[in-house]
């Protein structure tokens, strides 16, 4: 067996560099993916709070399925039902020929419309735990909705759903290790490369897992610290 | 009063000392109860009378001293990290079947309705037939005055519902000791009165009770014993007449004034 | 719509369903006897067995399950001390790595759903168990479980569902479960989004039976949430 330290260093025969840069890029999918989600559970939660009948019936039908399906199949239907429609999109210009998707924006755009789901949970939970007195109290000084939203709930909401935003996080770079399986070079992809090479599949996939409990630590402590700050005021029950 | 009486032991406690920390609780308890004795404990908050009963049935375990139930040394040894410990664990069982407790908030096992309850002990602990177990409940139950609730669960019960079943489950262990460690404290004041009633009957009886309790009627009428606890000490001892009419020290005059309605 | 592509799919996917069902429920119940190991070594107070236990859950609940997957299946088949164990037959199927790798990342999650639900039962109840004489087991027994179950229950039925999601993870590694599949279709006929549609329907099913049995479970083991008057157990009272 191959020493590991030469296995996973950087010189010639060593692939750290490129763990390195599958670290990256499962930071950037992941987080990709977290803020797509953010956008979409942001929406999610104001059409359950705010919205009319049809709508409130589409959000939680979004929910209810987005978190009842297995993340692999919605990274398959994007990745390879996006490649059909580009496929098909093209053939109508003229083109001939297979066209893919980016693996990038499939899987993160999956993990995303996945992420959207919990989020709304989140944002909605978060906001019903903001006490109705204080929005009263704004209003009864003529608050327009808007200033509202921005300077009252929005603060308020994030500061209860940090916690929970932490977990989804962490989420969302476990399923990162997903869109390998449709070829993006993120941390799982790249072991496996590694692994099919030098033939040494235990030390990568060892490696690839010291990275992901990496991220998912310093990720943990930054979250630890933004809940310190956000609860700056708060008396804790 | 005279400690001597005709009257075997039911419990007794020798120079019992308990620490919390830096705070020593217990400073020195020698008390001796015999059988059908009714002793009132009273003192401020702080003053030890929960820590001391806590202690008669291992749910604390003194620092030093000795605790004596029924005639039978409960036997304590320095343990691992030196803090003291049962010898035997049998033992502590044993000695906590013939010593039942009453608590402050009741602590009625959720999950189980009423009659389950009350014959959870006789049943699995004493090993006693279900049918008998569940026949007595139902006597002690209709004793303490929810015969009707039996099947119910303790979540659908007032304050004064779920002590007097925490009374009738304590009853049901037959025990040579009852502890009550302020029974009525928890409760709506319309309610102590129920529960009050209860323990007279159990006193009539002649069941030897330890009672921590703030309600200085139940002490000066029906119990034979105060005790007043001050700082972990035994402060004043005697008949409720002697006491009550005619305190002895500073302390117990400003607590009893305190304590009694004009 | 292809009403007959539809209905050939849906059939085709119907044989994987055993399989999923097979994966879950096995690794739910291997794993949920680890799950309360792991939860007793975390409550005993002993570092010994306490570090342990923390680390284990910390390593499964951190890192994703594929790659717990890829490490049983592909990485332990590279020691030949393994390869010539006794557990080698099993380890070299894709079945049982699958079976293990699940197993052992619910016991992660399940142990700290379970040991929450253990921390659960009010303190005095525990005490007025010992002020009865009761033997710690038989306290851990009669009172701890019964109580910790009821509170642990609808953390552990999301759970479940999340772990029948994840056996689609065992396609990866050629299992023909629903997901496998669904992916062999997609394959061979790029017809993507018809192909979701039918299995996403699938599980979906699959999981709207398991929250249906897991709120019946619920309403049966707690009575004293019921509406009062509720008469259960022992018969009248003798007159």
């Amino acid at each position: 067996m191959i020493d590991y330290t030469e296995l996973m260093g950087f010189g010639p025969r060593g692939w750290g560099l490129l763990m390195v840069q599958a670290t990256l890029m499962t930071v950037a999918v992941s987080a990709s993916a977290f803020a797509l989600g953010s956008v979409l559970g942001a929406l999610v939660a104001w059409a359950r709070i705010e919205g009319n009948r049809l709508v409130r019936i589409g959000a939680d039908a979004y929910t209810t399925v987005l978190r009842g399906i297995p993340d692999l199949l919605v990274i398959y239907l994007l990745y390879f039902g996006g490649s059909e429609a580009l496929t098909a999109l093209a053939r109508l210009l003229g083109a001939k020929g297979f066209v893919g998707v980016n693996s990038f924006a499939a899987g993160a755009i999956a993990v995303g419309i996945i992420s959207g789901a919990y989020q709304g949970e989140l944002f909605r939970g978060a906001y019903q735990a903001i006490a109705r007195g204080e929005l009263e109290a704004a209003r009864s000084v003529g608050m327009p909705r808007l200033l509202l939203f921005r300077r009252i709930i929005v603060p308020q909401a994030l500061r209860f759903a940090i916690p929970g935003l932490g977990n989804v996080w962490q989420l969302a770079l476990k399923e990162s290790a997903l869109i390998s399986v449709v070829g993006l070079t993120e941390i799982l992809r790249q072991a496996q490369v590694g692994a099919g090479s030098t033939r040494q599949p235990f030390a990568f996939f060892i490696t690839a897992a010291v990275l992901y409990l990496l991220l998912s630590t310093v990720s943990g402590w930054g979250f630890r610290r933004a809940e310190a700050v956000g609860m700056r005021g708060v008396r804790r029950a | 009063m005279t400690s001597a009486s005709p009257n075997p032991s039911a419990v007794a406690t020798r120079d019992l000392r308990k620490r919390f920390g830096a705070n020593e609780v217990l400073k020195g308890i020698s008390l001796d109860a015999h059988e059908g004795d009714v002793i009132s404990i009273l003192g401020a908050s702080g003053s030890g009378k929960s820590t001391l009963l806590r202690c008669i049935n291992l749910l604390e375990i003194p620092d030093e001293g000795e605790i004596v139930v029924g005639g039978e040394t409960i036997a304590l040894r320095i343990g691992r990290g030196g803090r003291r410990e049962p010898v035997e664990r049998a033992q502590v069982d044993r000695i906590r079947m013939q010593v039942a407790m009453v608590f402050q908030n009741f602590n009625l096992w959720s999950h189980m309705t009423v009659i389950e309850n009350v014959i959870e002990a006789p049943v699995h602990v004493q090993r006693r037939p279900r049918a008998d177990a569940v026949r007595e409940a139902e006597a002690l139950l209709d004793k303490v005055g929810i015969a009707d609730k039996r099947n119910a669960y303790p979540a659908h019960l007032s304050g004064g519902q779920q002590q007097r079943a925490a009374i009738a489950r304590a009853l049901a262990m037959h025990p040579r000791v009852m502890l009550f460690d302020e029974p009525t404290s928890a409760l709506d004041p319309e309610l102590v009165g129920e529960v009050l009633r209860v323990m007279r009957t159990l006193a009539a009886e002649g069941r030897t009770m330890l009672v921590v309790t703030h309600e200085m009627g139940f002490a000066r009428e029906v119990s034979n014993r105060v005790i007043f606890l001050n700082q972990g000490v035994i402060e004043e001892e005697g008949r409720p007449a002697d006491l009550f009419a005619a305190p002895k020290t500073e302390r117990l005059r400003q607590f009893l004034s305190s304590h009694l309605k004009a | 719509m292809d009403f007959h592509f539809l209905r050939e799919t849906v059939l085709l996917l119907l044989s994987g369903v055993p399989l999923s069902l097979n994966l879950a429920f096995f690794s739910i119940l291997a794993g949920a006897v680890l799950a309360v190991l792991l939860a007793l070594m975390r409550l005993s107070g002993n570092p010994v067995l306490d570090l342990p236990a923390r680390a284990y859950v910390f390593v499964f609940r951190g890192t994703p399950l594929l790659v717990q997957i890829f490490l049983i299946y592909y990485g332990l088949g590279q020691f030949p001390e393994i390869r010539q164990s006794l557990l080698w037959p099993f380890l070299r199927e894709p079945y049982w790595c699958a079976l293990l790798a699940l197993t052992l990342n619910t016991a992660a999650y399940s142990s700290e759903i379970i040991r929450g639900g253990i921390l659960s039962v009010p303190f005095g109840q525990i005490e007025a168990a010992r002020a009865c004489g009761m033997s710690r087991w038989l306290i851990f027994r009669r009172i701890t479980v019964p109580q910790g179950l009821r509170v642990a229950l609808p953390a552990y039925g999301n759970e479940i569902i999340l772990m029948t999601r994840s056996t689609a993870l065992a396609s990866v590694i050629t299992l023909m479960e629903v997901t496998g599949i669904a992916s062999k279709i997609i394959a061979e006929t790029f017809r993507a989004v018809e192909v979701f549609v039918c299995a996403g329907a699938i599980y979906l099913i699959l999981n709207f039976a398991i929250s249906r049995g897991i709120a019946f479970l619920e309403r049966r083991l707690s009575p004293q949430l019921r509406e009062q008057g509720a008469q259960d157990h022992l018969p009248e009272p003798a007159r």
